[in-house]
């Protein structure tokens, strides 16, 4: 029995949600007393693992595992997790992990857990995942301990890994069997002179309760009035209201201004994960059981049409 | 193309959800049922594909006889026939035994594409579709956002990555491609639509008959509220009162000025 994390990196840089998996990870083997190896497909990333307190790191170096390809990935883990005996596999909830962990869930026919937020030991061990929209947290145990898990962004600090000393063992997989079933490309953007969100002081942000389209003058005025950049929610962005370049969350930009306020957000995890990280979160929205207010340090249960105009008004009579 | 879309019906997005203290939802009864979000995107991208290549679309939705709505909802948009999966209690499946359930009930029909939305919102696990390519040796896509039928053989979709990032991607036909909202602009049902409906088939398999055991390898042990990880500090009073206590946390407390 062991606790295998699998590392994801790109151009040698390991990403931060695989490093939080790795403070998740250690945290879990001294309860579940079990040695804790890392995964890695990049010599450099395994050199930085080094100094970490593993039980072991695996490195596989090989061409065909430079670019993403959720195939090959999901061969090369199944070998890795078959020597290593593995019965844990941790991961961070990247769009890498959530597209090959399933597939080996489905050959393996092992369960995947995907986008924990924690775990717990007493009395037994499960995992922590928020449902329904983030309304409700709920405790999920697996068979035997024996599974794949992900957890969110956030979840665990990337600054609490604790560190040691540990060799990368250079291993090498049998790729002999890989398909072409997929073939991926060039990665783009496309939006040129995209808004960098990430560096605004103050977000006004806007969600479904906004309403339509032609609400959005009332955001807007509000954002003028305190200098403050336009930011959305997914369903706005999906509706055509705001550009992409708009949209805070998970498939969107992270933000961490000094002031987030949240007009008519329910709060959604996927969008939770991309702002939580602010100094002070606002929020208006009539639902008083909206998810939003569970990370607001001020939390307004209004119409947002009667505060924000009113609002706008004084900001600009200041 | 023979396309089927795995169609879910959840709880509306604003559905006030409890729970006692044992972990049960008490509201059901209260609350509103409507198509998953993505899931809508998916059904469209489905039918756009069919129009221009021709072929069929089979509505596929796992549940009790409530989520015949969906189904009805996807024909009457214009899928071509329907298949109900019926078991009475699908929220006590973890990921994969929905996966397995749904892969014995569609086995036998000559696919080329399945297609399902990115993820559910009641448990949001994001995996039906990929655990389904893999159950039949099928190529995937996850997080599409576009898609461009090459030949017969492949399809090229349009990959959301992460910070703004995208990647094109081709695959081999039969595919698997779970589906980002956004992705197209759903339909709404015409009247014909409606009318038509009421002509077109929908099959019903039953777990038993398909021989379904659940294995419920990971399991909902205890659902409750959320523990909070702030404390919010809640601004009362009237319209006035509320604007000018948010000017003075603005102020004093927040310093933005």
């Amino acid at each position: 029995m062991s606790i295998l994390v699998f590392i994801q990196q790109e151009n040698g840089k390991i990403n931060r949600l695989s490093l939080e998996a790795i403070t998740g990870a250690q945290q879990l083997g001294a309860k579940l007393n079990q040695p804790v190896t890392a995964c890695v497909f990049d010599e450099n990333s395994a050199n930085e693992l080094k100094s970490y307190k593993l039980d072991k790191i695996v490195c596989i170096n090989d061409s065909q595992l430079v670019e993403y390809n959720p195939i090959t990935f999901a061969n090369v883990m199944e070998q890795i997790i078959s020597n290593e005996n593995s019965t844990l596999i941790i991961a961070g909830h990247t769009y890498e992990a959530r597209d090959w962990i399933p597939r080996l869930s489905a050959r393996l026919d092992l369960p995947f857990v995907s986008d924990c937020t924690g775990f717990k030991t007493d009395p037994n061990f499960v995992v922590i995942r928020s449902i329904y929209q983030g309304k409700i947290s709920s405790d999920v145990s697996i068979e035997n301990n024996n599974g794949f898990i992900s957890f969110q962004s956030g979840s665990f600090r990337a600054d609490e890994i604790q560190v040691g000393s540990c060799e990368v063992i250079q291993v090498s997989v049998d790729l002999s069997q890989s398909t072409d079933l997929v073939r991926p490309g060039e990665k783009f953007q496309e939006a040129t002179g995209a808004v960098d969100l990430s560096r605004a002081k103050i977000i006004v942000s806007v969600g479904r309760g906004i309403g339509k389209e032609e609400n959005l003058p009332i955001a807007e005025e509000l954002a003028k009035s305190l200098n403050a950049e336009i930011g959305a929610s997914r369903p706005v962005v999906d509706y055509g209201w705001l550009p992409h370049e708009r949209q805070v969350g998970s498939s969107g930009q992270t933000v961490i201004p000094k002031m987030y306020l949240a007009l008519g957000i329910s709060g959604a995890v996927q969008h939770q994960v991309g702002m939580k990280g602010s100094d002070c979160i606002v929020a208006i929205n009539k639902d008083p059981n909206a998810p939003i207010f569970e990370i607001a340090d001020y939390g307004i249960v209004e119409d947002l049409f009667e505060i924000v105009p009113k609002l706008t008004e004084k900001l600009n009579a200041r | 193309m023979k396309i089927v879309v795995l169609v879910k019906q959840v709880f509306d997005k604003d559905s006030n959800i409890n729970v006692s203290g044992d972990g049960v939802l008490t509201n059901r009864e209260d609350l509103t049922l409507s198509t998953n979000e993505s899931d809508a995107y998916a059904l469209e991208e489905a039918l756009q594909i069919k129009e221009k290549n021709g072929g069929e679309v089979i509505v596929v939705s796992v549940g009790n006889d409530s989520v015949l709505t969906v189904i009805k909802d996807g024909l009457a948009k214009g899928a071509d026939r329907g298949l109900h999966v019926k078991i009475d209690n699908e929220e006590s499946l973890d990921a994969l035994d929905l996966a397995k359930l749904i892969h014995a009930s569609i086995k036998d029909e000559n696919i080329d594409m399945v297609l399902s939305g990115l993820q559910s919102d009641d448990k949001g696990n994001g995996q039906t579709g990929i655990l389904l390519a893999e159950l039949m040796n099928l190529s995937h896509a996850s997080l599409v956002m576009g898609t461009e039928i090459q030949d017969d053989n492949s399809i090229r979709v349009k990959r959301e990555l992460e910070g703004g990032w995208f990647q094109w991607t081709d695959l081999s036909l039969p595919t698997s491609l779970t589906i980002q909202s956004g992705i197209n602009k759903p339909r709404y049902s015409s009247l014909r639509g409606i009318m038509m409906m009421k002509k077109k088939p929908i099959d019903v398999k039953s777990a038993e008959d398909l021989g379904f055991t659940a294995l419920q390898k990971s399991k909902v042990m205890k659902m409750y509220i959320p523990e909070k990880t702030k404390e919010t500090v809640y601004i009362e009073g009237s319209v006035n009162e509320i604007v000018d206590q948010l000017m003075d946390k603005f102020a004093n407390e927040i310093k933005i000025f």
